[in-house]
């Protein structure tokens, strides 16, 4: 039997979305943020906006994210995407921009950046992968790293007294005002991306309707980072990451 | 109809211009001697009237992003600072020059190094026309020594910056941002379409139709053989630019003996020093580079085997004073006269320090 002879639109039940590109993803196994771009594709493709959406992508893991995406993209310096947000927003306002953002870049580089756009009420989505370490670099400590956890910058655990605490950004950007939705997500099973996808939307119809600036939090895994399986990472994130990073709505304006 | 001849400061004059020559942006932070420029335009208030975004960020460093954000979708977007501010930009210039975007930018020098001081100086000289920030790339200079140049120059250094896909700047001085001069205004042009930029720049990211590949701003590429490509690329860009760009003005250069070579404000001082020496007997003329990089080297080279010597008089310690002797390649003497951090130099002591160097 072939496999057109299988794939037939009366038998299909789940595909690759069309926004999706063939490239073959640099991320690795157990890594939350093929699902989370999997995520962001389906959205755009929903709402009918692939031709006026603009992406801005960081330094980090998701540099690359342009690869995978059939849209426009601009690559923003480190922690810069929410400036580059700001004058794309503004100068084509009817234009969906979205910035995909992970830890490092946005809540260490790229705080300022990060919380005077929100501050502003830019009518843009910003997309945060807190997986609590640096990916790309090799997984160096993060300014969410959890305390106790071991990095390659913190090979004894994360020392309070020494680095501080880990950084529950979301929390901050849920106080101002210019934020309308701010709300944290997971990827790890089933029904915890149905959940994530609807809130992704929310935000992506914020930003068009010009209600300010949404947050969507992915509390994430980084298999190879947390040196452990894609299943031991999803069951650490769990009962780690969880218990501070606590999931749900920190904010979500009517 | 008459010339509509204004009175205003430099800063402003930027302001007022960018406003007729259709920006589509502008992004700014505060910093003395160059504030004018974004309270001008904040006063004007472009967005009721043309559609001008004009918005102040959070600093330097944010601000320079939007301009390579807003660039990168193919709109004409500038922002202004002075010295320190410049330097927390170098990044963000380093990115726009590596995605090849256009964009201009306005740096009013102060003293320096450091918080340095609010006087004026052209101490950047080496940051803007031998990098500054990080890799091979190069900025369009232009040196304003009027009101009425910087006026001028938001077009042309706008027109450079689209005609070459590179970043121009206009580095200006304290003097020459806080000084007022009548100045002749350029006439209102209206921004560009949606339509007229989707074709100047089929690059910019704007949304992706259905019948295009997407488009990508980036200044990455993790291949060498690549990114040595890429290099090759703008190598051969600012050839072209070194080629067809220089400009340059002459002020009784004819049958000088001695040359004076002197850029923005230390310009305007210099032409008194022309007329001082000339009066003595002296003939002295004045060769002022209009555009830093790329910079007039033949010109100056061409004057090489005409006069005895040149004295490069700059608000620094000797930075334009070194392109001069790579232009001259040893044929003629070259000196420099400067004073630094912020003090500036009367046509006197510039006439003492020709003759005590040069004659």
């Amino acid at each position: 039997m072939e496999l057109t002879e299988i794939i037939k639109p009366e038998n299909l039940v789940y595909e690759k979305p069309r926004l999706m590109n063939n490239t073959p993803m640099h991320y690795c196994p157990g890594c939350s943020h093929g699902v989370v771009h999997k995520l962001i594709a389906e959205v755009i493709a929903d709402m009918g906006m692939e031709d006026c959406t603009i992406g801005v992508s960081p330094v980090g893991c998701a540099v690359f994210a342009y690869n995978y995406l059939d849209i426009d993209w601009v690559e923003a310096a480190h922690g810069r995407a929410p400036a580059v947000a700001t004058a794309l927003k503004r100068l084509n306002k009817d234009k969906m921009i979205f910035t995909y953002q992970g830890d490092g870049d946005l809540a260490a580089i790229g705080t300022a950046e990060t919380i005077h756009a929100a501050n502003r009420g830019e009518n843009i989505v910003i997309v945060f992968v807190n997986n609590a370490i640096y990916g790309m670099t090799g997984g160096q400590m993060a300014p969410t790293t959890l305390e106790g956890m071991a990095t390659a910058t913190c090979p004894d655990g994360r020392d309070i007294a020494l680095n501080g605490y880990p950084l529950r950004i979301g929390d901050l950007l849920a106080q101002l005002e210019g934020t309308c939705l701010v709300t944290r997500q997971s990827v790890q099973t089933a029904g915890a991306v149905r959940k994530a996808k609807k809130m992704l939307r929310k935000a992506f119809e914020n930003s068009m309707a010009g209600k300010g600036c949404s947050v969507v939090e992915f509390v994430s895994t980084c298999s190879s980072g947390w040196k452990m399986t894609p299943g031991q990472s999803n069951k650490w994130m769990e009962e780690n990451m969880f218990p501070f990073y606590p999931l749900g709505d920190l904010k979500n304006v009517e | 109809m008459s010339e509509e001849i204004k009175l205003m400061k430099g800063n402003e004059a930027i302001a007022y211009a960018a406003i007729r020559y259709g920006t589509d942006g502008y992004f700014g932070y505060p910093i003395t001697p160059q504030s004018e420029i974004m309270e001008t335009l904040m006063a004007e208030r472009p967005w009721d009237t043309i559609g001008m975004v004009v918005l102040q960020a959070e600093s330097e460093v944010a601000a320079i992003n939007m301009v390579y954000g807003g660039a990168g979708s193919g709109k004409r977007v500038m922002t202004s600072s002075s010295s320190p501010g410049i330097s927390l930009k170098l990044e963000g210039i380093s990115y726009i020059a590596g995605a090849e975007l256009p964009c201009l930018i306005v740096n009013v020098m102060r003293g320096g190094p450091g918080l340095g001081t609010i006087q004026p100086s052209q101490a950047d000289y080496f940051q803007t026309v031998k990098g500054g920030g990080h890799g091979d790339y190069r900025l369009i200079t232009l040196a304003p020594h009027s009101v009425q140049e910087m006026a001028d120059f938001v077009a042309l250094g706008f027109d450079l910056a689209f005609k070459y896909s590179n970043p121009a700047i206009i580095l200006a001085d304290g003097i020459i941002g806080q000084m007022m001069e009548k100045v002749v205004l350029p006439p209102y042009r209206p921004r560009k379409t949606e339509a007229e930029i989707r074709e100047e720049s089929p690059w910019a990211a704007q949304g992706k139709p259905k019948d295009r590949k997407p488009n990508i701003i980036t200044s990455l590429e993790l291949d060498p053989e690549i990114m040595e490509q890429n290099n090759i690329r703008f190598q051969a860009k600012y050839q072209r630019i070194e080629e067809a760009e220089v400009r340059y003005e002459e002020f009784h250069c004819e049958d000088a003996d001695y040359l004076l070579v002197a850029f923005g404000s230390s310009a305007r001082i210099c032409q008194k020093v022309v007329e001082l020496a000339r009066e003595e007997g002296l003939k002295v003329g004045l060769f002022r580079p209009i555009t830093l990089w790329p910079f007039p080297k033949k010109a100056i080279a061409d004057y090489a085997d005409k006069v005895k010597g040149m004295l490069s008089v700059e608000l620094n310690a000797g930075q334009m004073v070194e392109d001069v002797r790579l232009a001259v390649n040893g044929k003629v003497k070259v000196e420099h006269f400067g004073r630094l951090g912020g003090v500036v130099f009367t046509p006197d002591e510039i006439l003492v320090a020709l003759k005590e160097k040069i004659l």
